[in-house]
């Protein structure tokens, strides 16, 4: 256990320093982020408006706290995409991280992890510089607060299984990018990235209630603007949980019959 | 464990690749009917190798060395043969295999790009979980054999190809593997550098009693390091046995280099391989030698006569250009 405590450790720390090293990039890139949540924003607040101050329960005020904690919620959600797996088969990287003893998954995880705290330091100045623009209406209780800052470690583990296994199809085909681009377009309507789900009609709903999507963006948003009962906090994290579990099976099915078809072919 | 470091039996890897035509219309038919064709990359190879032995593993490019390093390595699955490498079956990769052996090859950057490559060898020592005490001193020993200290604090984007590979041989001997396989290790170095690593390479195969497995298309890598060479092509073992009987074995020729008191044509006598004025090489048939040598020495004025065996990249040449 202290061993791949101190990989996750060491990993993770190696993230920290090659990604303090592209902190302008880092931040420039957050910024560019911004653009998407806040179109939804003002077209939303927009709508609130229109309808007489409140439309699905999301006044301007919350719309404001959902967009602004969706910026976090997007950068936590940054895992490794198809492409890098395609990337790094051509690179021969992936070769060269089979011959480690130790899964790949730890490593991807762990470096991952890394990022994300120099991601959530460079996200504050800009995220108070976004609150003071739009007034955010947002007054969690330390529930919420946990249960939030346990589920974007949930929505980050989740969306790196799920890519993963997306990722994986390169074993069969090193043009994995056309599938991810479906992906994303499923993603985008069914998790709450383009809309909160209260705002999705019944069918979408009912069909987002199946998959794992909401998971990984609209749930960690809600459990801290959403006034989500108790029950609701707690049970959410318990699907996230169950989520992950899935997803660890999965890549473990899929990674044991992909690793066979590994051609090696890079470097 | 058995008594070889590697033990390959009738090893073989069939790739299966897709087929077609250039063209609109073989691309429209391979829609309909796609057309595949099987590639044996490794068509059956054996043999084995001692501990603590360093074998060059030559030929030319597509042979199917990297495919069968690759595989001994744990990365590719054979399609049909046995290996057992350190006593395991190497694609399983089980923790321990991986743990005792390291695969470098030329161009591959594994360190941390933006950061010094202390920090990726500090990696490396949590991968492979190395003791503090025992990674420390390794790291130092090796860092001073490699003559890299002042280099160990610039990031690795700023040293160039020779510091790189020198960090990179670093970074993946830090777990003192008892298995090495080396894939053109010095390719695109200068030969100081490439004379570097291979004192490297040779005082950690005695220092710590390592198995060796090397390809170069650098004859001088192969002559320094290996006594003992497998020349592979097509797929198939072409030769297993010392480099000196690889001369013996493939080199049908010798070559007598002359110098003349005044230049003069011989080509009469072999084939002219170098000629500048009063100092000519020609090659002959191994079988001539004794005579041409005499006929030379009575019919034309000669200060000095050497008979040499041609080589051995000359050689290895020669056999993959007739195979």
């Amino acid at each position: 256990m202290g061993g791949i405590l101190d990989l996750y450790w060491s990993m993770a720390r190696t993230a920290v320093l090659a990604q303090f090293q592209y902190r302008v990039a880092n931040y420039f890139y957050m910024i560019g982020m911004i653009a998407e949540p806040l179109i939804y924003l003002v077209v939303w607040s927009s709508v609130a408006v229109a309808q007489g101050g409140m439309v699905g329960g999301y006044t301007p005020g919350t719309f404001a706290a959902y967009y602004i904690v969706w910026t976090l919620v997007r950068n936590m959600n940054i895992v490794i995409t198809p492409y890098a797996w395609e990337w790094r088969i051509k690179q021969g990287e992936l070769s060269a991280a089979l011959l480690r003893p130790v899964h790949l998954l730890h490593t991807d995880i762990a470096y991952f992890a890394g990022w994300k705290f120099v991601v959530i330091l460079l996200w504050f100045p800009l995220a108070a510089l976004l609150a003071l623009i739009f007034r955010p209406t947002l007054n969690p209780s330390l529930l919420e607060v946990g249960v939030f800052a346990l589920a974007i470690w949930g929505a980050f583990l989740i969306r790196m299984l799920l890519l993963w296994l997306m990722g994986m199809v390169t074993f069969w085909t090193t043009r994995v990018s056309a599938l991810y681009e479906l992906y994303f377009a499923v993603e985008l309507i069914l998790s709450g990235r383009l809309v909160p789900m209260s705002l999705l009609p019944d069918w979408a709903r009912n069909l987002a209630g199946w998959l794992p999507f909401q998971w990984t963006f609209g749930f960690p948003i809600e459990a801290l603007v959403g006034q989500l009962p108790p029950e609701q906090l707690l049970g959410g994290l318990l699907i996230q949980l169950l989520w992950i579990g899935l997803g660890l099976l999965l890549v473990q099915l899929v990674w044991r019959v992909g690793i066979r078809r590994y051609g090696a072919v890079g470097g | 464990m058995s008594a070889s470091a590697i033990q390959v039996t009738d090893l073989r890897k069939v790739y299966t690749v897709p087929e077609r035509e250039a063209g609109l219309q073989a691309a429209l038919r391979s829609l309909i009917r796609p057309r595949v064709r099987e590639v044996q990359a490794v068509a059956g190879v054996s043999f084995q190798i001692a501990p603590g032995e360093i074998v060059g593993f030559l030929g030319p490019n597509g042979a199917g060395k990297t495919t069968t390093l690759k595989m001994l390595a744990g990365l590719l699955h054979p399609t049909s043969g046995e290996a057992r490498v350190l006593g395991y079956v190497p694609h399983r990769r089980e923790r321990a295999f991986l743990s005792q052996m390291t695969l470098v090859m030329g161009n591959r950057n594994q360190l941390q790009w933006d950061l010094p490559a202390a920090d990726s060898f500090e990696l490396q020592r949590a991968i492979y979980r190395i003791p503090p005490a025992e990674f420390r001193a390794t790291r130092d020993a090796f860092i001073e054999l490699m003559e890299v200290g002042s280099l160990i604090s610039k990031p690795v984007r700023n040293l160039s190809l020779g510091e790189r590979m020198k960090m990179e041989i670093i970074g993946a001997l830090l777990h003192r593997p008892g298995l090495l396989f080396l894939d053109e290790p010095t390719i695109g170095l200068d030969v100081t550098m490439q004379r570097r690593i291979r004192n490297f390479i040779a005082s950690y195969n005695q220092r710590y009693g390592a198995t060796v497995m090397l390809t170069s298309h650098y004859m001088a890598d192969v002559e320094a390091l290996c006594r003992r060479v497998i020349v592979i092509h097509h797929g198939r073992v072409l030769y297993d046995g010392p480099l000196s009987g690889l001369v013996d074995r493939f080199a049908t020729y010798r070559q007598i280099s002359l110098s003349l008191s005044e230049p003069a044509d011989l080509s009469a006598y072999g084939e002219v391989v170098a000629n500048a004025g009063t100092r000519v090489t020609l090659r002959v048939p191994k079988a001539e030698i004794s005579l041409l040598s005499a006929r030379l020495l009575a019919e034309q004025s000669i200060a000095d006569l050497t008979i040499e065996e041609p080589p051995i990249d000359d050689v290895i040449e020669r056999v993959f250009a007739t195979e």
